[in-house]
């Protein structure tokens, strides 16, 4: 992968830079063009599905919803230590086996305490 | 032209200068944790340049602990800037003053 | 692809593990008790915290290693030198723990989780001295300071206490990134982490920009966690935010663990630099030594004036650490003794600005102490001799330490250092002796509350302060052989 193969997959990415806001623009340029207008208060006010907002979008959540959301931050990336072990399962030793077992009851134990400090119900 | 080491040497320097600025310069605690982040980050970026260009592995395992540390500092983190913004209603360092340094 | 395991005896890591294992039985135990139930935690913590001491003590002269991957060079040693520090703080937690009681129950903290936290953060203490490895140094720093970031903030909502915990974890998140880009740079110079290899790699390649470059960053991290100049900003706002027990463990045992990490960085990997790096170390002390005790004198609060007297006390450390530059062994000793007599002195102190505190926030002024020693004459008698050993007067523990780094800085020729160690020393008299002249010569209205668990341990630390005063050869020679061991360790190699 040097010299000649290296610059192509370069030029080929510079090719790709260039090329997509031309395909993406081109539909919105003929749609501008050809489009009928017909401004009325309706149609310019913003395009929101579902029903209308009621009140302020800035609402408190419930600050539960921000433990939840951090306890799921840790497990997710602690999970980071068990792809080598899934990677290499086949010529693990019972050792690393038991290793990883370990850990994961570590992870079930926070799990556990999150648990019971009501940490996971939803309100 | 291919990219050296240097390059990567060179690239993970320069985010670190901007995390650092960006803790010594921003106001938001946010914003200064995500360049704390960046910091952490343009480290890993080091880890795993030089452990290609060694040829060792080692340094590619040290980036997961990096990561799952700075996992660990972010839940902490956001958890105390949700505290400290739920008491004072502001995140800006400059209003958290009560202790005079 | 042959996966051999790494070496591992989980016996000689054991201390670590009871308390890893204590702090995690406490999260599940907590799950089952009814909430009014509290007192189990302290016992759990305090048994915990006895059986890792016995363990420790039981693999003293044993020199240990584990954790030994194939190139052969463990990652974790349990020598005299880690033995010495986990010894250390485990009798921080172990004396942590009658002072926060009280004070815990009547600022409504009495949460097992404070005991938790407390475990998980000395686990990382002590992972950091028994660290053969730069990553395993990084990972111990994090274990140990994001426990302590939480432990600042628990008094939430008070404002003053979130403010601390947000301060001390923005900085050490701050310290830990440049710690880690440090770690970074002489991994990509020496193709290693473990500290013996660092060692080989620099005694065959000679030094280059990017491991002293390295080194900066390394010595920068550790900076912020020992609190030294122009790295302590954060102290005086942190340590006055903080509830009183976990100041007076912050001020212990992550200064403490700090300078584990500095000082297997700075003399078993990179010992060959010291060149460049003992220029630095004496820079940073003077700074530390001056400014510490100069601000110290302007302060009102008790809590602000301990913090920047804490700083103060990491510039005598770092006299020995520049000391051990050309007298590796006198330097490294009169550190670790050092540490050892800041431990009880600095705690009982604290102890009795816990026992003024009526409420969080209250009786933290100097003239809080006003006419204490009518009221309370023996707990007054023992906060003036923890005063006098501060400042460093004989017969107490911290004059005997200030002798032995004084000592090991003359042997090495850094005379100008001493002189400012010992002006500095003066001027500190006048702060500490103003709390002794409080508490003596005026009228006031100031109370102690008083367990007897805090009498207890008050009572303990001024015991070992003056035994380490009246006696300071046996300690002193431990601390020698602890350093003779991680010495022999890495000639060996």
């Amino acid at each position: 992968m040097e010299g000649t193969p290296v610059q192509n997959d370069w030029y080929f990415i510079l090719l790709f830079v260039v090329l997509s806001p031309i395909l993406a623009a081109v539909p919105m340029l003929i749609n501008y063009l050809l489009g009928p207008r017909k401004p009325n208060f309706i149609k310019q006010q913003t395009y929101e599905c579902g029903v209308e907002t009621v009140g302020d979008a800035w609402v408190q959540f419930k600050v539960q919803y921000y433990i939840y959301a951090l306890v799921f931050v840790i497990f997710d990336i602690e999970a980071v230590f068990l792809f080598p072990v899934a990677a290499a399962y086949g010529q693990l030793p019972l050792f690393a086996i038991g290793a990883a077992v370990l850990f994961i009851l570590l992870l079930a134990d926070g799990l556990a305490y999150a648990w019971g400090r009501g940490v996971l119900e939803w309100v | 032209m291919t990219a050296t080491i240097d390059w990567y040497v060179a690239l993970s320097a320069i985010l670190f200068t901007i995390g650092a600025l960006g803790v010594l310069l921003r106001r938001s605690a946010i914003i200064v944790f995500m360049c704390i982040e960046l910091m952490l980050n343009s480290a890993n970026l080091l880890f795993v340049a030089f452990a290609r260009s060694l040829g060792d592995l080692h340094g590619q395992v040290l980036v997961f602990f990096v990561i799952v540390v700075a996992a660990a500092e972010v839940a902490v983190g956001l958890a105390l800037i949700v505290t400290i913004f739920r008491t004072k209603r502001s995140i800006n360092i400059d209003e958290i003053n009560l202790l005079k340094g | 692809m042959e996966f051999t395991p790494p070496e591992i005896n989980l016996l000689i890591v054991a201390p670590v593990l009871i308390i890893m294992a204590a702090g995690s039985l406490g999260m599940v135990i907590d799950l089952f008790m009814p909430d009014g139930k509290k007192g189990w935690a302290v016992w759990l913590a305090a048994i915990g915290l006895l059986l890792a001491l016995a363990q420790n003590i039981a693999l003293w002269n044993g020199n240990y290693e584990t954790f030994i991957p194939q190139n052969g060079v463990a990652m974790v040693v349990m020598d005299n030198f880690a033995i010495f520090l986990n010894a250390t703080f485990l009798l921080t937690g172990l004396l942590v723990i009658p002072l926060s009681r009280s004070y815990l129950q009547r600022t409504g903290l009495e949460k097992p989780e404070y005991y938790m936290l407390l475990l998980f953060s000395i686990s990382g203490m002590m992972l950091m001295g028994m660290a053969n490895d730069l990553i395993l140094v990084f990972l111990a720093l994090e274990v140990l300071s994001i426990p302590l970031y939480i432990m600042c903030g628990m008094l939430w909502p008070r404002p003053e206490s979130e403010e601390s915990a947000m301060k001390y974890f923005l900085l050490g998140a701050f310290s830990s990134a440049i710690f880690v880009f440090g770690i970074a740079l002489v991994y990509g110079a020496t193709t290693t982490t473990a500290i013996p290899l660092i060692f080989d790699a620099v005694a065959a390649n000679g030094l280059n920009a990017m491991i002293v470059t390295g080194l900066a960053f390394l010595m920068v991290g550790a900076g912020f966690k020992v609190a030294a100049v122009p790295f302590h900003m954060w102290t005086p706002d942190v340590y006055e935010g903080a509830p009183t027990p976990v100041t007076a463990f912050m001020s212990v045992g992550a200064k403490i663990a700090g300078f584990a990490a500095l000082l297997r960085v700075l003399m078993l990997a990179l010992p060959q630099a010291s060149g460049e790096w003992v220029t630095a170390v004496a820079v940073l002390s003077t700074l530390t030594l001056i400014i510490g005790n100069v601000v110290a004198i302007r302060q009102g609060n008790i809590k602000r004036m301990l913090a920047y007297s804490s700083i103060a006390h990491a510039g005598y450390i770092l006299i020995a650490v520049a000391a051990a530059a050309d007298n590796p062994s006198a330097g490294v000793s009169s550190a670790l003794f050092y540490m050892f007599a800041y431990l009880f002195t600095n705690l009982g102190a604290f102890g009795m600005v816990i026992a003024l505190e009526r409420n969080y926030g209250e009786g933290n002024l100097l003239d809080d102490f006003k006419g204490l020693a009518k009221r309370h004459p023996w707990l007054s008698l023992a906060m003036a001799y923890f005063m006098l050993s501060l400042t460093g007067i004989p017969p107490t523990g911290g004059f005997s330490a200030k002798f032995y780094v004084f000592g090991a800085a003359i042997e090495a020729e850094l005379y100008w250092l001493v002189l400012i160690g010992v002006i500095t020393s003066v001027i500190s008299g006048y702060y500490y002796l103003r709390v002794v002249y409080l508490m003596y010569m005026f009228d006031g209205e100031g109370q102690l509350i008083t367990g007897r668990a805090l009498q207890f341990a008050v009572f303990v630390m001024a015991i070992s302060t003056l035994v380490l005063g009246l006696f300071p050869e046996g300690l002193f020679n431990l601390t020698a052989e602890a350093t003779l061991s991680a010495t022999r360790l890495l000639a060996g190699g």
